[in-house]
């Protein structure tokens, strides 16, 4: 297939020499422009041949060892909740990562030498942090994570509670002063009590519904 | 009264893009590292090239030395080996190469290629000594003080700005104190 740039002088007469030279430049940029993209597509494609396309797995057993089916069921529970630290979003049965093999084998050998579930987690925790965990510990780094949502929910029904009482005129069902809601349509300490307590009853039977 | 319902949503919007914007300028792949201020894991390991030999931390007690682990198959260890080099010739620090998940022959030709800055490079070809490290990929960098005690990791590879700002300070701080 013969292509001719579009933008050669060849295809293109140029009248003077200011767009001739407009014409080169475009050209050259032109053909920066194709050798940088030229560089991005041919670059990742070589960078395997310089090495390995990836971290190499060690040959050897993986998920053989284990022969004692409380074990294997051992193993299959951690295996779930450990997480892949490279593709984060995946437990170390998930994934094919090469560190979540490796881990899995790690996992598979501490459970034939007989260690504890509490003893391999405490060893994983020790040297990647409480990450690897899916289950967050409870401890007080974590106590925004586990009552956080609780506090926002008492948080909001509070808010809601001072909006609603706010809004609502005193005495509106008879307690307050007739007045008094004439002439300002807003709570008095007076009346605010009488109301809050209908109020509660109210939402206590709204949410008993639910 | 009519203040505080204008602030509240206001307060909580603010509230709300402050943390938006903190998640934004964080890379959810830079884990804290579990191991500072702890004991550096030791490990036997075969010494590159010379597989025979048997490589152990304990042999720089009482040294700063610098770990470094990399793999011939990762490409952001080439980013940052001339940095490596350089620190090498200036003689600062013992440097120790992890050859991590790597095959021998292909970590030799790869430090063919590109400079030897490491004192020693031992093979960790099954990655055991790396999840003892806690690593989780490469390039990783650990500074071990005197007494054998892991004071730093950075994850990635090392910056002009990462070894002038900080790894060169910590380096003659820690090799001053006694």
């Amino acid at each position: 297939m013969t292509r001719l740039p579009i933008n050669s002088p060849a295809t293109r007469p140029v009248a003077s020499t200011r767009s001739f030279a407009a014409a080169l430049q475009a050209i050259a940029g032109a053909r920066a422009f194709a050798v940088a993209l030229l560089l991005c597509i041919a670059l990742p494609a070589a960078a395997p041949a310089l090495a390995q396309s990836g971290p190499y797995v060690a040959p050897g057993t993986t998920e053989t060892l284990i022969k004692d089916p409380a074990d294997k069921a051992r193993y299959d529970k951690l295996a779930h909740e450990l997480r892949c630290l490279v593709c984060q979003n995946q437990t170390l049965a998930d994934s094919d990562a090469s560190l979540a093999i490796d881990l899995r084998r790690q996992l598979e050998s501490m459970i034939v030498d007989g260690r504890s579930d509490d003893e391999i987690k405490a060893y994983l925790v020790a040297r990647y942090g409480d990450f690897v965990l899916y289950r967050p510990p409870m401890q007080s780094n974590t106590w925004l994570l586990w009552f956080g949502p609780f506090a926002l929910l008492a948080i909001g029904i509070v808010i809601w509670f001072g909006l609603h009482r706010r809004r609502k005129p005193a005495g509106a069902d008879g307690a307050g002063v007739a007045g008094v809601r004439t002439v300002t349509p807003r709570s008095t300490p007076e009346g605010g009590g009488a109301t809050t307590a209908a109020d509660l009853e109210r939402v206590s039977k709204l949410l008993d519904r639910d | 009264m009519k203040i505080f319902r204008f602030l509240l949503p206001a307060l909580l919007f603010a509230v709300i893009s402050l943390f938006l914007y903190k998640g934004l300028s964080q890379n959810p792949r830079d884990l804290p590292s579990a191991l500072i201020g702890k004991p550096a894991p030791s490990f036997t390991l075969p010494v590159l090239g010379q597989e025979s030999q048997q490589w152990s931390p304990t042999e720089l007690a009482g040294k700063v030395w610098l770990l470094n682990v990399w793999g011939s198959w990762c490409a952001a260890c080439q980013v940052e080996h001339p940095l490596l080099n350089d620190l090498a010739k200036t003689g600062t620090v013992p440097i120790i190469g992890l050859a991590w998940k790597d095959k021998p022959a292909a970590s030799i030709a790869w430090l063919k290629r590109f400079g030897d800055p490491y004192q020693v490079v031992v093979s960790d070809i099954d990655g055991r000594a790396g999840i003892d490290w806690g690593v989780y990929g490469a390039p990783e960098t650990f500074v071990v003080d005197k007494q054998g005690i892991i004071r730093f990791k950075h994850v990635g590879p090392i910056t002009p700005e990462l070894m002038q700002t900080k790894l060169m300070p910590l380096l003659r701080q820690l090799q001053t104190a006694s």
